[in-house]
């Protein structure tokens, strides 16, 4: 635990030196700017926006974040051949694999709470200047905490992505990595579409072929509830928990193969 | 090569970087200078001249954008009210009638199926008549259909596709169907059956406005009660006058004008001054004869009404 908890901090801190916090300045001026140029733009619809905005930029940050470090946690190891100096101390292959994917996750905490509190106090900021009767024709509060709820399923979706990429990483290069976890991505969010193939295919066979696919590929618009919790509609706890649940069991199925393939590679 | 070289090296450049920024600025106001002159000489033609929408398929659109739907939807809407803006403020001799205000909303709602507001302005903008809408009330309705499908129970939309019939297409039957509908759905404000109601008698359908009355009192609100009990009182007054004026109809020749109720009970034409349901009697117009709740009756001023239905 000791080693794996080492690592994860040293990645958290290499995280800080190749200046990912920048991106926090970058949400941070995209919100306070997209707030004032909206009131001049959306007729009143300056909160909703700013919501959706804040939200999408939260999981495109993340995404970004997921992808482009998680791809290079295992393989920049490899290719800067630091992994054998690694290997050489007394860590195990899956604890590298785990203080990695946890250093890459504590990264994202840190990214997802302070826009989560940015998004927020551009939010109190607007609905401070706001007229009673304006902030009685919002569909939801401006500091709605239902919010959080739309967070943490980000924050889980960007979980999964980081360990896909930290999967392809095992056994791939970066380049390869990227396209692949991006390409992953995309198909997670159109997989919904193969539960119903049999709409539009009449062959059994690729019926089961596309369920089984539903199956294995990962859901990620299951993740997705930015569009209710901004319309103030109710995300039922069942769902939250179910949707948390599945996240859980696919990021541990995918560092479990991670491990596997990774402990039987051969560095010599 | 020296360690001190090497070390020298590593540091960094010794240009002064204070001198450096200031030649880049230099730079970049050279090349702004010419573009300037560059745009007097040879002016650009490649201004949008037509309103230009890339995407039309709203379905499309939806996969295109991934997990990123209601922001899309945003940026459609903003789209749609500087297109509004546009055309708006653009000369009448333009010819442009708003034609992108419909794909626009209609993919912002596709994108984001509960964007109230998009579907509300398009009810209201799109039905109003050229200049100051795309006068398109059938686009509108359509709209304001969709968002009923995607929000079962808003009686906004019910109440605004009603409001489109009444004034756009100046259909009172239509309006008073969907004024019930909307009245019908939950969380619909008490206003609304009795403004059916009066839209059913404009429309002439006295039978159906009869019974919504009724209905109406028997609420619990006092206030409902009241104007409910008067409106069936006006009610009768307009089937006496038509049973009133079909009797006079003929008689009237038996005099001559200056009509009035005297006259007629001296010609012995009527054995009693007709009253109206508050026994009020009814005004006899001196020039045409023609029967009409008087001014001092409190039911009056009686509902407007369209041709018989």
């Amino acid at each position: 635990m000791h080693a794996v908890r080492h690592i994860a901090v040293n990645v958290f801190r290499e995280s800080v030196r190749d200046r990912v916090p920048y991106n926090l300045v970058i949400f941070a001026i995209l919100l306070i700017s997209a707030s004032y140029l909206l009131g001049q733009l959306t007729a009143g619809q300056d909160v909703k926006i700013i919501k959706d905005l804040g939200l999408a930029a939260t999981s495109v940050f993340g995404l970004f974040i997921s992808i482009f470090i998680g791809i290079g946690l295992v393989s920049k190891e490899v290719e800067r051949r630091s992994i054998y100096s690694l290997l050489a101390k007394p860590i195990s292959r899956p604890q590298l694999i785990a203080g990695k994917y946890t250093g890459l996750v504590l990264t994202l905490v840190v990214n997802v709470a302070s826009m989560t509190v940015a998004l927020y106090i551009v939010l109190a900021v607007i609905s401070w200047n706001a007229s009673p009767e304006m902030r009685a024709s919002w569909e939801a509060p401006a500091l709605d905490p239902q919010l959080l709820k739309a967070v943490l399923l980000i924050f889980i979706e960007l979980m999964l992505i980081t360990a896909m990429a930290l999967f392809f990483s095992t056994f791939s290069s970066p380049i390869l990595s990227a396209a692949l976890t991006f390409g992953l991505y995309i198909v997670g969010h159109f997989n919904a579409d193969l539960k119903n193939f049999e709409l539009v295919v009449d062959s059994k066979p690729a019926v089961w072929l596309a369920r089984g696919l539903y199956h294995i590929l990962p859901d990620l618009s299951a993740f997705d509830v930015k569009m209710q919790v901004v319309h103030g509609l109710t995300v039922p706890a069942g769902y939250l928990l179910s949707a948390v649940g599945y996240g859980a069991g696919y990021i541990a199925a995918l560092l479990l193969v991670a491990t596997v393939i990774f402990s039987r590679r051969d560095f010599k | 090569m020296s360690a001190a070289a090497v070390g020298r090296g590593l540091a960094g450049s010794a240009v002064p970087a204070a001198g450096t920024i200031v030649a880049a600025a230099v730079c970049l106001a050279f090349a702004m200078t010419l573009q300037v002159v560059r745009d007097r000489i040879y002016p650009r033609q490649d201004a949008a001249t037509e309103p230009l929408l890339y995407v039309r398929s709203p379905q499309a659109l939806d996969r295109i954008v991934l997990g990123f739907d209601a922001l899309a939807a945003d940026v459609y809407w903003v789209r749609a009210i500087q297109h509004y803006g546009g055309e708006r403020l653009a000369p009448n001799t333009s010819g442009r009638k708003y034609e992108l205000l419909y794909p626009l909303l209609d993919i912002a709602t596709t994108l984001d199926p509960y964007f109230n507001i998009a579907y509300r302005f398009g009810g209201i903008f799109l039905s109003e008549d050229y200049p100051g809408g795309a006068g398109r009330p059938d686009r509108a309705i359509q709209l304001l259909r969709k968002g009923i499908a995607q929000n079962r129970g808003k009686w906004q939309y019910h109440h605004d596709i009603a409001f489109i019939y009444y004034w756009a297409l100046h259909n009172r039957a239509e309006a008073a169907t969907w004024f019930r509908r909307a009245a019908a759905q939950p969380d619909a404000p008490n206003w609304l059956l009795p403004l059916a109601a009066s839209m059913l008698v404009e429309a002439n359908d006295r039978a159906s406005s009869r019974y919504l009355w009724g209905e109406i009192a028997q609420s619990d609100q006092e206030w409902l009660r009241s104007r409910a009990e008067r409106a069936l009182l006006q009610l009768d007054a307009m089937d006496q006058i038509d049973a009133l004026t079909g009797v006079l109809k003929g008689r009237l020749r038996m005099i001559s004008a200056p009509y009035s109720w005297q006259r007629l009970l001296e010609a012995g034409v009527i054995r009693t001054i007709p009253a109206d349901p508050s026994n009020t009697p009814y005004a006899l117009d001196s020039v045409t004869g023609e029967i009409k709740v008087a001014s001092a009756s409190p039911l009056f001023p009686m509902p407007r009404t369209g041709s018989p239905r």
